[in-house]
């Protein structure tokens, strides 16, 4: 792959799920199983019907497009992009074409790969509605209309990307920003985020930024995971070098990214592309964004994945590393957050996180947000080990207890009859006796023979591990030296 | 005792001091509905088990009226008198029916319309040709053509329409009564089966004026349902009937109202103008000043090609949703391109599918630029040029198509080119989206005659006074249509 450099351009399709409603209709927004029950007449297009603009879905996504450093039109418009297919009730799909300007043109894009700070090009950010969910079974097919008019934020990149990984690395970088502006949850899972690839190949030796040395592009159409976008691209990357290896020449086509062959299937020629006759949405009359307007929605921009992991690094100490970790998913991040809103200390707050709670949410496959454990509740287990009521091992058992039984954790506590001995009085005798036991041993140590942890040991199963061990240890020396 | 030739303030009284119920007049309304079904095949449904509601002090409380069916109407088959939707019965009301039905409007048919509105004669309806009361070999116009047959008829004292070119103006002219399509989004189109929807207006269709703003006063207002309606609460179309007019400015078009500008004319048309030029007299004597301008022909000639291009690319749009798939009888096919193709190439006329062809013929990347956007360029000159007219005048008045309907038989006949431009002039009315009125002016050969009023947006109050004002100074106010041959 070092003769050819691919160019690689994505189509970003993320719906936006945090509306209360629909993008044009006053159904309601939010993800179903059970089919066809989030449906207004509206969505189902029947006569006589009229698209009402969500004004919440209009301010993130011109929230969007600030964020990706683009340029926000003056006036708000919608186009009509006539097709007909089964799941387009309308026959169209209102959406935003270039002219006159959508939600954003022109921005920019940061993201990190491998600790290397890299930039796409955004060429446009438009909101449109999504389609709805097509079910085929052998001889039916089922329609379900809940997707039916969900907003749509659609971000088209210039071919600034270069790999498999860069891509994915972005796609990241998009979800963590929609996840953190409260745009979308951004769940593939839940088919929230799909997108189209577009791949050329050029000779890599030749200058990228003179658009002649482009070679053909491919554009490969319902790539609906960062999965499918990683394999896609290097299939694509493979299948183009191949042709090009051959002395043959790449067509200019639509494909399709078929997941169970894991291959990308010919759909149509540049001849048969599909001529949408957009037009501007006569029912919904242009409106003016005022800068007012503007203004308030930028100053509303909540913290994004990088301010925090700065904060993290820069005010709490944490490593990148761990930094990153916490920063990756929001719902994490929110956790953490709150965790120190609540007293909790930053480190030991991370530590907890990175080494126990994430582990245990991967073990058990939940989310964060399902975890019985709030952050209230791990702050209050820090504070009993802080304050030596517990030992650091045994908060780890409470944890799992509180997780698995649904108790809070001084509930727990009790039950299991766990409170540190950290009184004098109680374990002062334990260790005379246990010397007392092995007086042979403390010749032993005398001699310079490490017996200490043994005796350690002994009161530790006394008292089934809750003597305090700094105590235990300070005793233990004192009855020694006493003999 | 008949009834249903009065106006509705007459019937209110009459409900109010209890010398008639409001199920005796939907009694009669139904009665008369047959009747006119007989003779001008004017309705695709006749609610039979309608009946009398509450008097109430709404004017409209307990008097019949007539819907036109491409109102979206809750529980009552709305077909817009069209095969794809022949079976189709909505579960939800349109927000005009919605309104009169808050007022105590008695709903007792859904007239028949050109398919979809699309169509100026009224023959291209799935039931068939409406034909005009006052002689069954002429057409109504169209597209409210059932509207303005029962209105005529004196089957209740009003009927709904809907306005993309002028769907109620020139039927109402027709059969020799009123149609008032407001300013556009003053109704909201919430429920109105949609045709070229920013021409597309609500409206009513009534035997005289303070009817007509009745009606609507109870229709308007701002509706969270559709993003083009707009706060009216501050005009009263009843009350702003006055009948003062003096100082009022009128203005009409030189080119396309004076004979000399039509060589080939035949006798209707002169006697039509004629009989223009004395309502403008009717006017001056009424002491407002009627000012004769002259408009670009360039611009006046281009109204009918914008109107088809924007209407034809518009609709070829707005129906794209009927598939057969939700609603509609379902088409037969193997996959589901066949079976739009089936639903759609069964279910719509010829006509129309004429203008999906033009449509998306306009639509097309490689023409759209020369037609499409070439026609709202011109849209707009045209309509910048009538409102830089209404900074000067009033209102204009025009004659309302060439003279009394036409036969049947003649509409395939070659017409004269010259009369274009005044034949479809009311469009610049939807172009703007601008108030205007017809009302009756006389008769030509025997048969009603109109003249339109038109005014600048938001000015209703203005149009139907010097409407309401002039109807007063003529004589055919109120009349039920006579079978004059």
């Amino acid at each position: 792959m070092t003769k050819y450099k691919a160019l690689i351009g994505l189509e970003m399709h993320c719906e936006v799920s945090e509306t209360k409603t629909k993008v044009f209709s006053a159904a309601e927004n939010s993800y179903k199983e059970t089919p066809n029950c989030n449906v207004s007449p509206v969505d189902m297009a029947f006569p006589g019907t009229l698209p009402v603009v969500n004004k919440e879905a209009v301010r993130m996504a011109l929230m969007a497009s600030m964020i990706l450093k683009c340029s926000q039109p003056e006036y708000f418009y919608f186009e009509r992009k006539n097709y007909y297919y089964p799941d387009l009730p309308k026959g169209f799909q209102t959406t935003q074409e270039t002219k006159p300007i959508p939600s954003g043109i022109y921005g920019e894009v940061e993201y990190e790969l491998d600790g290397e700070i890299k930039k796409v090009r955004v060429n446009n950010l438009h909101l449109e509605e999504d389609a709805a969910s097509l079910d085929h079974y052998s001889r039916t097919s089922n329609i379900d209309y809940n997707r039916a008019g969900v907003p749509l934020l659609e971000l088209v990149t210039e071919p600034d990307l270069h790999s498999a990984d860069e891509a994915v690395a972005f796609l990241e970088h998009m979800r963590s920003i929609y996840q953190y502006a409260g745009i979308s949850e951004a769940d593939s899972k839940k088919g929230q985020i799909r997108c189209d690839v577009n791949i050329s190949l050029m000779d890599a030796s030749k200058d990228e930024k003179d658009s002649s040395n482009w070679g053909t592009r491919t554009e490969i159409k319902n790539v609906n995971s960062f999965g499918g976008v990683r394999d896609a691209i290097n299939y694509e990357i493979e299948r183009q070098t191949e042709i090009l290896e051959n002395g043959g020449v790449v067509e200019q086509e639509t494909r399709r990214w078929d997941e169970e062959s894991g291959t990308t299937i010919y759909m149509r020629s540049k001849v048969d592309a599909i001529d949408y006759k957009y037009f501007v949405e006569p029912n919904i009359p242009k409106f003016k964004i005022s800068q007012e307007w503007l203004d308030e929605i930028r100053a509303s921009i909540p913290e994004l994945a990088m301010d925090r992991k700065k904060k993290y690094i820069e005010e709490y100490g944490l490593s990148d590393y761990d930094a990153k970790i916490i920063v990756k998913d929001k719902k994490i991040s929110d956790y953490y957050e709150e965790a120190i809103v609540a007293g909790g200390n930053p480190k030991g707050a991370a530590n907890w996180l990175t080494s126990i709670i994430l582990g245990h949410l991967n073990k058990t496959e939940i989310e964060i947000t399902d975890l019985y454990l709030t952050p209230t509740m791990l702050v209050e287990l820090m504070k009993m080990v802080e304050d030596g009521k517990i030992s650091s091992k045994q908060s780890k058992d409470v944890f799992y207890k509180v997780c698995e039984e649904k108790k809070e954790p001084k509930a727990v506590v009790k039950a299991l009859g766990i409170t540190k001995i950290s009184d004098e009085n109680i374990l002062r005798p334990m260790v005379i006796e246990v010397l007392e036991a092995h007086l042979d041993l403390i010749e032993e140590h005398r001699k310079g023979r490490n017996v200490f942890d043994f005796f350690v040991g002994q009161i530790m199963k006394q008292t089934r591990g809750q003597a305090d061990p700094t105590l235990t240890a300070k005793l233990l020396n004192e009855e020694i030296s006493k003999r | 005792m008949r009834y249903m030739d009065k106006t509705i303030e007459e019937l209110h009284e009459l409900l109010v001091k209890g010398e008639v119920t409001s199920d005796e007049l939907v009694k009669e309304s139904l009665e008369k509905s047959y009747e006119v079904q007989e003779k001008c095949n004017a309705f695709v449904t006749i609610l039979d088990d309608a009946k009398g509601g509450e008097v109430t002090d709404n004017l409209l409380s307990g008097i019949p009226y007539g819907v036109k069916d491409n109102y979206s109407t809750k529980g009552i088959l709305s077909t817009g008198s069209s095969n794809t939707l022949k079976d189709y019965v909505p579960f939800f009301n349109a927000t005009a029916i919605e309104k009169l039905n808050k007022a105590g409007a008695i709903k007792v048919n859904k007239t028949a319309l050109d398919e979809f509105g699309m169509g100026g004669t009224g023959t291209t309806g799935h039931t068939g040709v409406q034909k005009n009361p006052w002689d069954t070999t002429r057409i109504c116009a169209g597209s409210s053509s059932g509207s303005a047959a029962a209105v005529a008829s004196g089957v209740y004292p009003y009927a709904l329409g809907s306005d993309t070119g002028d769907s109620i103006r020139k039927p109402a002219a027709y059969c020799g009564i009123v149609g008032y399509k407001p300013t556009y989004g003053m109704i909201s189109r919430y429920g109105l089966f949609p045709f070229a929807s920013s021409l597309d207006h609500c409206g009513v269709l009534t035997r005289n004026v303070r009817d007509a703003a009745i009606v609507v006063d109870n229709m308007k207002g701002i509706d969270p349902n559709d993003m083009t309606s707009w706060d009216s609460s501050n005009i009263n179309l009843l009350k702003s009937c006055t009948g003062e007019v003096n100082g009022k400015k009128l203005f009409y078009v030189k080119e396309l109202c004076n004979i000399e500008n039509y060589p080939n004319a035949d006798q209707n048309l002169k006697v039509h103008l004629e009989n223009f030029h004395k309502t403008i007299e009717i006017c001056k004597s009424l002491g407002m000043e009627v000012e004769e301008v002259s408009v670009d022909r360039n611009l006046l000639n281009a109204v009918y090609s914008v109107y088809r291009v924007i209407h034809s690319a518009e609709a070829s749009s707005n129906m794209s949703n009927l598939t057969g798939i939700i609603f509609g009888p379902r088409g037969e096919g193997s996959n589901y391109i066949e079976m739009i193709k089936d639903h759609r190439t069964k279910g719509f006329s010829p006509l129309i599918k004429r203008r999906f062809v033009i449509g998306s013929y306009v639509l097309q990347k490689e023409n759209q630029e020369r037609y499409f956007k070439n026609a709202q360029r011109a849209r707009r000159l045209i309509v910048d040029k009538w409102k830089e007219l209404y900074k000067t005048y009033d209102a204009e008045i025009s004659p309302v198509g060439l003279g009394p309907a036409p036969k049947f038989s003649d509409l395939n006949k070659k017409y004269d080119i010259n009369t274009t431009a005044l034949d479809e002039h009311l469009q610049v009315g939807n172009f703007g989206g601008f108030p205007s009125i017809t009302i009756s002016n006389g008769f030509v050969d025997n048969l009603p005659v109109g003249i339109c009023i038109t005014g600048n947006c938001y000015m209703d109050e203005n149009v139907l006074n010097i409407a309401y004002a002039l109807e007063n100074a003529m004589e055919y106010k109120g009349q039920i249509a006579k079978e004059v041959k």
